[in-house]
Formats: C-alpha cells, sequence, structure tokens
C-alpha cells in the first residue's frame, strides 16, 4: 500500500513563500492498495494537481471518500478533471447529513449550483456514483477495505481506516478528541465523562493495529484553550494517541493556514520536545510532519 | 396490555399520528431559549444541552434521527447527551434550531389539555426517577435511562391532546365524572391508553426495547416490574401526590399508593418518605417550573 499527500493544509488553501515546502492545498491523500485500487482520501484543492496525473492513464477508476463536507475538503472536486472525460468511473463516499436529511450525493450537488459553477452535473461525462456509509460497516473495493469511524467535528466526520493485505492506514478528517461540556462540580459531570471515555474505548478498539495514524494537528496544546470546539486535535494529543494505540506512524497534518514553514517546524520541534520524543526510542512511533509530495509506502 | 388495545390501535392510526408527531411544535420555553442559546457565540455546550434534554419532543426528534437507519448504529443511543457525543455538539445544535423552526406547541390544545402543567409533570417525573435511581444505585440501572423514561412516559397524552383533541377531551371528562385513572377512560373512550400510543412511537423512533416496554406498561399492574419502571411508577406517584404540575391523572381521594417490591425492600416505606428521601426534590421541582412555566404566557 502507498500513502501519497497531496493536499496537508487546514481551512484555507494558502500558496505562496512561506508555505513552499510543505505546500499550501488543502486535504488531498491517495491511497494506492497493493493492486493499484485508487482510493482519494477529500478532495481539498490537493486533488487538483493529482487529477493532472492521473490523466496520464486513462480510464481512471477513483474511489473518493469524504471525511466530511466543509469547503477545504471539497473544495478541489468540480476540478476533478477525471469526472468530464468518458469511459471513467469516479465513485463518492461519505456521511449522511443528518441535519438536512441527504446523503452524499448532495455534496456535487450543492457545488455545482448556477451561481457559484458554471458546469451542471450532468456535463460531467464520467461515469458517477455515490455510496452513502454506515457507522463501521466496512466496504470493500479491490483488495482492500476502508471503513468509515464517527469523529468530532461541528458536522459528521468519518475518520476512514483502509486495511490492504495485514497493513493498515488511518486518516482522521477532522477530529477534536471529546471532551467534557461539564465542569467536574456539575451534575452530569460523572455520567457525560462516562460516555466520551466509552465512545473514546470503542475508536481505540477499532483502530487496534494500524500501522500509520494520519491525524489533524491543527494547533498546539497551548493554542487550544482558545479553539475548544472548533473540531480539531493537537500536536501533543496526537502523540499520545499515537503511543496509546502503538502505531508505527503519525503523520500530523491539517496545518494551521497561518502558519509559515519555519513556524510549522518550530512548533512541530517543541511538540516533540515537550513530550519527551526520542526519535528511534523502543516501541516510540515515527512522527512526522506531512507535505505535498510526501510518499509512504507500507 | 389487552387484546381490545391492540385491535383499535389501527395501522392507519398508527400512520397519522406517528406522521403528526415528526411535524409537532416543541414546547415554547425550550424553542424560545434555543433560539436565544444560538445567537450568543459564547453560549455553553452545557446551556445548549440543558434547554434540548428539557423538551419532549426535542429529545425524542434528535434519539429518533440519530437511532433512525443512517448511521448503522450498533446499539441505541438514549440520551441527549449520549447525542451529542456521537453527533457533535454544532450538528444537535444544527438540529434543534430545526425543530425550532417547526413553530410553538400552543400552551392549551382542543381538548383543554395544558401543556405547560403536562411538562412540568413530566420534568419533575424524569428527574425524581433519575434521582431514585441515583441513590438505588444497581449497577444494571441507568439513571439517565430512567430521566428519559420518566421524561416520556406520558408522551402518548400530549398525542391525544394534539391530534385526537375531541377524543381526548371527552377522556378526561370522563376519567373526573366516573372517578378513574385517565388510563383507565383512555380504554374507554379512545380504545387505547397513552402507554400503548407512546410505546407505538417509541418503537417507530427505534427507542430500545426496555424503554418502549416502560412506557408502554407504566400503568398495567399484570406488567413484570422492571427496576426501571419501578423508579418510573415511584416517582409519578411522588409527583402526583404533591400535584406537581397536571398529567390530566391527578391524586384521587383515597387512591393507595403501590409502592414496587423492589423499592421497598430497598428501604422506602411510603410515598410521603420516598419524596423526602429523594436528595434534591426541591431543587428538581424548582428547575422544572423555572423552565416550564417562563414565557408560558406566548
Amino acid at each position: 500500500m502507498k500513502v501519497s499527500f497531496w493536499g496537508v493544509r487546514g481551512s484555507i488553501p494558502v500558496p505562496g513563500p512561506r508555505t513552499v515546502r510543505y505546500g499550501g492545498n488543502t486535504t488531498c491523500i491517495e491511497v494506492r492498495s497493493d493492486d493499484g485500487t485508487l482510493f482519494i482520501l477529500d478532495a481539498g484543492t490537493g486533488i487538483f494537481p493529482l487529477a493532472q496525473k492521473l490523466l496520464a492513464a486513462l480510464p481512471v477508476r477513483a474511489n473518493i471518500f469524504i471525511t466530511h463536507t466543509h469547503w477545504d475538503h471539497i473544495h478541489g472536486l468540480p476540478f476533478f478533471t477525471p469526472l468530464y472525460i468518458p469511459g471513467n468511473e469516479v465513485r463518492i463516499h461519505g456521511a449522511y447529513d443528518i441535519v438536512n436529511g441527504r446523503g452524499i450525493e448532495q455534496v456535487l450537488d450543492v457545488q455545482l449550483q448556477y451561481s457559484y459553477f458554471p458546469i451542471r452535473e450532468a456535463e460531467m461525462r464520467a461515469g458517477i456514483e455515490y455510496q452513502t456509509l454506515k457507522v463501521g460497516v466496512g466496504v470493500a473495493v479491490g483488495d482492500a477495505v476502508v471503513t468509515p469511524l464517527l469523529l468530532n467535528h461541528p458536522t459528521i466526520n468519518f475518520g476512514y481506516r483502509i486495511e490492504c493485505n495485514g497493513k493498515s492506514v488511518f486518516f482522521t478528517g477532522d477530529h477534536e478528541p471529546w471532551r467534557n461540556i461539564y465542569e467536574p462540580e456539575d451534575e452530569g459531570w460523572a455520567e457525560f465523562q462516562h460516555l466520551i471515555e466509552m465512545q473514546q474505548n470503542q475508536l481505540d478498539a477499532a483502530l487496534a493495529g494500524i500501522d500509520v495514524l494520519i491525524a489533524d494537528s491543527s494547533y498546539t496544546a497551548a493554542e487550544y484553550p482558545s479553539k475548544i470546539g472548533w473540531g480539531h486535535g493537537t500536536l501533543e494529543g496526537n502523540i499520545a494517541w499515537a503511543r496509546r494505540l502503538g502505531v508505527k506512524k503519525l503523520v500530523c497534518t491539517h496545518h494551521e493556514p497561518t502558519r509559515s514553514d519555519d513556524d510549522l517546524e518550530r512548533v512541530f520541534a517543541a511538540a516533540l520536545e515537550s513530550c519527551g520524543y526520542t526519535p528511534g526510542a523502543p516501541g516510540e512511533p515515527e512522527i512526522m510532519l506531512s507535505s505535498e509530495g510526501m510518499e509512504l509506502v507500507l | 396490555m389487552t387484546t381490545a388495545s391492540l385491535i383499535t390501535l389501527t395501522p392507519e392510526l398508527e400512520l397519522k399520528l406517528g406522521n403528526a408527531v415528526e411535524r409537532m411544535p416543541a414546547f415554547p420555553r425550550s424553542v424560545q431559549q434555543i433560539l436565544d442559546l444560538t445567537r450568543r457565540i459564547d453560549c455553553l455546550p452545557k446551556q445548549l444541552v440543558g434547554v434540548i434534554e428539557k423538551d419532549p419532543v426535542m429529545t425524542v426528534k434528535i434519539l429518533r434521527v440519530i437511532n433512525s437507519a443512517y448511521y448503522g448504529l450498533p446499539s441505541r443511543i438514549t440520551s441527549v447527551g449520549h447525542a451529542v457525543v456521537f453527533l457533535g455538539l454544532n450538528t444537535i445544535k444544527n438540529l434543534a434550531l430545526g425543530f425550532a423552526a417547526v413553530g410553538i406547541l400552543p400552551r392549551m390544545n382542543a381538548a383543554g389539555f395544558d401543556v405547560q402543567r403536562y411538562l412540568l409533570h413530566s420534568l419533575v417525573v424524569a428527574g425524581t426517577a433519575r434521582q431514585l435511581a441515583t441513590q438505588l444505585n444497581d449497577g444494571t440501572l441507568e439513571p439517565g435511562d430512567c430521566y428519559i423514561a420518566g421524561l416520556l412516559h406520558d408522551f402518548g397524552k400530549i398525542v391525544f391532546a394534539e391530534f385526537l383533541a375531541g377524543e381526548f377531551l371527552a377522556t378526561l371528562a370522563y376519567a373526573k365524572a366516573n372517578h378513574v385513572p385517565l388510563n383507565v377512560a383512555e380504554q374507554a373512550v379512545i380504545g387505547v391508553d397513552h402507554g400503548m400510543v407512546g410505546a407505538m412511537l417509541a418503537v417507530r423512533w427505534q427507542f430500545p426495547e426496555h424503554l418502549v416496554t416502560c412506557i408502554r406498561d407504566h400503568h398495567d399492574p399484570a406488567a413484570a416490574p422492571s427496576l426501571m419502571m419501578s423508579c418510573l411508577r415511584l416517582a409519578d406517584q411522588i409527583v402526583r401526590y404533591h400535584e406537581i404540575g397536571d398529567s390530566g391523572n391527578p391524586w384521587h381521594a383515597g387512591e393507595e399508593p403501590v409502592l414496587p417490591d423492589a423499592l421497598r425492600e430497598a428501604g422506602v416505606h411510603d410515598v410521603e418518605s420516598a419524596a423526602r428521601s429523594v436528595g434534591s426534590f426541591e431543587k428538581i421541582i424548582s428547575d422544572a417550573e423555572l423552565f416550564a412555566h417562563i414565557g408560558s404566557e406566548r
């Protein structure tokens, strides 16, 4: 299995001289299973350069898995050029939207409205299919199985576990670890605490044995108190999570859009140090920042 | 449960009531508070949850959508808090805003049934049942489930009052004229009691079996008394005895308290001492009064 990063930025694309090393495109991760089946996790602006590469070998058979439909994760979808070419097949997977009562088929429908985009879905010539997924129910495609798990964000967000021939990778999409909405002195604290611990334990159990954890690490622990409820994780929190899960590799992604490359490296180094991280120490995961063009082979 | 009641609740009536509840507006106080709270960016999550979980209509609508087949959950969600952990606060907030937009349940309906006093009854029964469960501290009993059972045990009455107003008006008169409990009058006039209708809806909403049974059988002396049902029945008696709110079934002169065996064994002697034993009974009442009454003039 091979994992390639095409977009690693959170919230909004930030091209320019401050982000050339890590990249300014929003989330898009390409995963190739052992038999070459193509999985695309999220359709941020990073999906556009990926599309350019894919055009070299037609027809394209793409399995897109949307973690959630916030702009930065679907921004690039109308620019996924294989959608316009007859003979290509694109299957788009995602969650049911409980607030407006629609499945993942709404994603292009909403984006391609007359006022916002000049082309209608009916004019896209590829075969497009939609599959709305259920929590915890894996989808087998080619030689891999993709399992959606419900995480915590201000909209329904699926993290995806991709398993292929005994290797597995998990991408959180956007995720803020569950936290208690009550204060310890409140009546509801203990019951809520029990619920969030149960939820976290269920997630950890579903992630048992993963090799690579790709996690939303937007903030530092010091920045987090002013970002509570925004739906993102921290570098330090994910380091602790990766250690707890015993993963081989942690990839920190969804970089905060105001951070320059230098800032990003600085906060990353500080987080590793504050967590007492020693690269290569027994039992420690390998920890890295995602960057555009980075490839991992499992 | 009698055979007659099953026959009387025709599929047509079941469909009519079920669909009607989908469009049923929430209680005035919660609609007003949801609109107020969601305008404030500094609104605390626990404030929002505190409002939603006090409204039977909001609560059933949230539990209904979350337990529907969309996410294919392996186990049922039975509390608003759990729904928040599961779907995230922002999704619950937007669901609640949608329910608030349906309108406001009028205080008085054509049946002459006061929904604010009904709400007060339900809230105090819910809070009391939860307290009893907490005090029993039996490992198998979830206090949160007892709260929901209390909040929703009489939901069938509000459905009658809204959607079978003429029949329910006659039922209330029948109960008064013949000095019989309301559920007996319902059987006589409508042919089915509020427990059965509440349970029918609870099945439709895919509530867990133990909650359905509790709602269905809370007036049936022949039903096998679960610990949850015992807490609910005792709470219901305490609240009726103390004339808090009104569920259309006041304490009758000469009515003998029926203390559930499980609670008698746990050292509860009578309704009066049970009320005293509920540590925060006065606070449960004052919180519920504050919630049920303010805004009732709208």
